[in-house]
C-alpha cells in the first residue's frame, strides 16, 4: 500500500516533469484563476471599507425637551444601547451642547449677541445615534416612536436625513450584493476554466490510461498520478500567484490608501496572510485533484 | 487451458462479428489465428482480456468462466494474460524500462524484483543497451520488442499477439515471431493472431483459420489456406 503510494507520487511527479509545456498552460491558466479569485476578495474588502467609511458619516440625533431630566436621558440611552441595530450612542447635554454651539458661531456677533440675551440655555440635550447598518435606522427610529419616549422626545432628525440615509442604505446593500455576485459568478468562470484545461491535459492522456488497464493497473493506480500532477498544479500555480501579487499591492497598496483613507490592502494582506495562503492552496488544490478526478473517470469506464 | 463456449458477438444492429465459435485451446501451446482483415480475430481477443463481452455463450479459463470476473477483479485477470499489439501501445512519456518496470509495480512487485527482472527481460528481447530511451526514439521492431518485455513482466500463462508484425518490416517480423517462438518454448501459451500468409506457413505450428466469424479450419502444422 505505501510502496504503491510512493510510485504513484513519483509517477505524478515524472510526469509533470516530462510534460513541462503542458504543465505551465495549465499552471497558468489555474494561477490566473486563483488570481483573479484572490483579487476580487481584495476588492471585496475595500468595497467594505468604503461603505463602512460612508456609514460612519451618517447618524440621527434625538433632542430631548428642555424639561427632561438627566437621568431620564441616560434610562434612553441604556435602553438603546440594548437594541442589537445600535452601533453607539453618544449624549450630549445641554451645556456640550451650548458649547459646540459656541465653538461654531464664535464669529458670528449677532448670534452671540442673542444667545447673551437670553437667561437660559435655549439648545436641548441630543442623543447621537450610530445604526451597525444604514437600512437599521427605520426601526430605531419606530423604537423612539413608543409612548413613554414620546413625551420627552422633541424630534428626531431622521425625517429630514431620511432620503439620504435611505438612498446610502440602498446603494451600499446593492455594492455589497453586486460585489458577492460578481465574486460568485468570476469564482465558477476560474474553476470551470480550470476544470477544462485539466480535462484536456488528461485527454491528450487518454490512450496511456488505456494501455494502463491493459497491463492490469488498478483504476487508483492509474488515477493517482493524474490526481497528484493536479495537486502539484494547484500548489505552483499558488506561489505563481503569490509572486505576482506581493510585488503588485507592494506598489499599488500606498496609491490606494491615498484616495481611501484607513484602507491599506498592503497591510490586510500580511496580516491575513497565512489565512490567504491556506484558502489560496485550498482552492488550488482542490480544484487540481477534483478535476482530474473527474476528467480521468470517463476514460477508466472504457 | 482455454475454452471458447458456443461464443458469438454481434455488434449493434446485425453486425455478426463472431458465430457460435467452439475452441480449445490447451496450455503450453502455439496456435495461430489466421483470417482477413474483419474475419473477427480481434473481436476473439478482445473477448479473451475482457475488453468487450460476448452476446452469447462463455469463455472459461481453466474453472474460470471470464464472463463472471467482477470489473474489480478485471485488473488481476489482465495481469495473467501477456498482451502485444500491431500499434506497440507503449507508454510514451516512460523509457523502456520504465514501461516494463510499470507493468510490474501496478502488481506490487517489490523494488527489488523490479530491478532483477527488468535488465533480464530487456536482455530476453536484446535490447539492454536501449533501456532508457523512450519509445518515440526506437525503430519500431524495437518497440514491439519492449513491449513483449513488458507483456511477460508479469510472467503471464498466456501470451497474446494482436498482429504484432503488422507495421513491421520482413526482418524485423521475423525477429519477433522467433521471440514468440523462444517464449513459447520457455512455457508459455502463444495465441497470435495475423492475415500474414508467410509467417503461417513458415511456423508449422497449429493454425486456426477464420472467415466470417466462423472458424472454417483448425490444423495442427497448418498451412495458411485462404487467398
Amino acid at each position: 500500500m505505501f510502496a504503491s503510494l510512493i510510485r504513484v507520487t513519483k509517477s505524478g511527479g515524472l510526469s509533470f516533469w516530462r510534460n513541462k509545456w503542458l504543465s505551465v498552460a495549465t499552471i497558468i491558466v489555474m494561477s490566473l484563476a486563483i488570481f483573479g479569485i484572490t483579487n476580487l476578495l481584495l476588492v471585496n474588502v475595500l468595497i467594505d471599507s468604503l461603505i463602512t467609511n460612508l456609514e460612519d458619516k451618517i447618524d440621527i440625533s434625538v433632542y430631548f425637551n428642555l424639561d427632561t431630566s438627566e437621568e431620564q436621558i441616560l434610562a434612553t440611552r441604556d435602553s438603546l444601547i440594548e437594541l442589537s441595530q445600535v452601533k453607539s450612542v453618544e449624549y450630549i447635554s445641554t451645556g456640550e451642547a451650548l458649547k459646540n454651539f459656541k465653538a461654531k458661531h464664535q464669529d458670528n456677533q449677532v448670534l452671540m449677541q442673542s444667545l447673551q440675551e437670553l437667561e437660559t440655555n435655549p439648545l436641548e440635550a441630543a442623543l447621537n445615534i450610530k445604526a451597525q447598518v444604514a437600512s437599521q435606522y427605520e426601526s430605531i427610529v419606530n423604537f423612539l416612536e413608543k409612548e413613554e419616549y414620546q413625551k420627552v422626545i422633541d424630534k428626531i432628525n431622521y425625517q429630514e436625513n431620511r432620503t439620504v440615509i435611505a438612498r446610502l442604505s440602498s446603494i451600499t446593500t446593492t455594492i455589497r450584493q453586486v460585489g458577492f455576485i460578481g465574486l460568485a459568478i468570476l469564482a465558477i468562470l476560474a474553476i470551470l476554466v480550470t476544470f477544462n484545461t485539466i480535462r484536456l491535459t488528461i485527454y491528450s492522456s487518454r490512450k496511456e490510461i488505456k494501455v494502463m488497464k491493459l497491463v492490469g493497473a488498478s483504476n487508483w493506480f492509474i488515477r493517482g498520478p493524474f490526481v497528484i500532477e493536479g495537486a502539484i498544479y494547484g500548489i505552483v500555480a499558488v506561489l505563481a500567484t503569490l509572486a505576482v501579487l506581493f510585488p503588485l499591492l507592494w506598489y499599488l497598496s500606498p496609491k490606494i490608501t491615498t484616495y481611501l483613507p484607513g484602507t491599506d490592502l498592503l497591510y490586510f494582506f500580511q496580516t491575513n496572510f497565512i489565512a490567504l495562503l491556506l484558502l489560496q492552496l485550498l482552492v488550488g488544490i482542490v480544484m487540481g485533484t477534483v478535476s482530474s478526478i473527474i476528467a480521468v473517470r470517463r476514460y477508466l469506464d472504457a | 487451458m482455454i475454452v471458447f463456449n458456443k461464443v458469438s458477438k454481434i455488434y449493434l444492429p446485425n453486425c455478426k462479428a463472431l458465430d457460435n465459435i467452439n475452441l480449445t485451446i490447451n496450455s503450453k501451446e502455439f496456435v495461430s489465428i489466421a483470417g482477413r482483415s474483419g474475419a473477427g480475430k480481434s473481436t476473439l481477443i478482445r473477448l479473451l482480456i475482457k475488453e468487450e463481452f460476448p452476446t452469447k455463450g462463455n469463455i472459461f479459463w481453466g474453472k474460470q468462466d471470464i464472463g463472471q470476473i467482477r470489473d474489480k477483479d478485471l485488473p488481476i485477470w489482465r495481469r495473467q494474460i501477456g498482451m502485444i499489439f500491431q500499434d506497440f501501445r507503449l507508454l510514451p512519456n516512460k523509457t523502456a524500462y520504465e514501461n516494463i518496470a510499470f507493468a510490474m509495480e501496478v502488481s506490487d512487485w517489490t523494488k527489488q524484483e523490479i530491478e532483477r527482472d527488468v535488465p533480464q527481460l530487456l536482455k530476453l528481447v536484446n535490447l539492454i543497451d536501449r533501456a532508457d530511451h523512450f519509445p518515440s526514439q526506437l525503430s519500431g521492431g524495437e518497440q514491439q520488442r519492449v513491449a513483449i518485455a513488458r507483456a511477460l513482466a508479469h510472467r503471464p500463462d498466456i501470451l497474446v499477439a494482436d498482429e504484432p508484425t503488422g507495421n513491421l518490416d520482413l526482418l524485423h517480423t521475423w525477429e519477433i515471431i522467433r521471440l514468440l517462438i523462444k517464449i513459447n518454448e520457455l512455457g508459455t501459451t502463444v495465441i497470435l493472431s495475423t492475415h500474414d500468409r508467410d509467417i503461417i506457413n513458415g511456423l508449422d505450428k497449429r493454425v486456426v483459420t477464420i472467415e466470417k466469424g466462423k472458424i472454417i479450419k483448425d490444423d495442427e502444422n497448418g498451412k495458411y489456406i485462404l487467398f
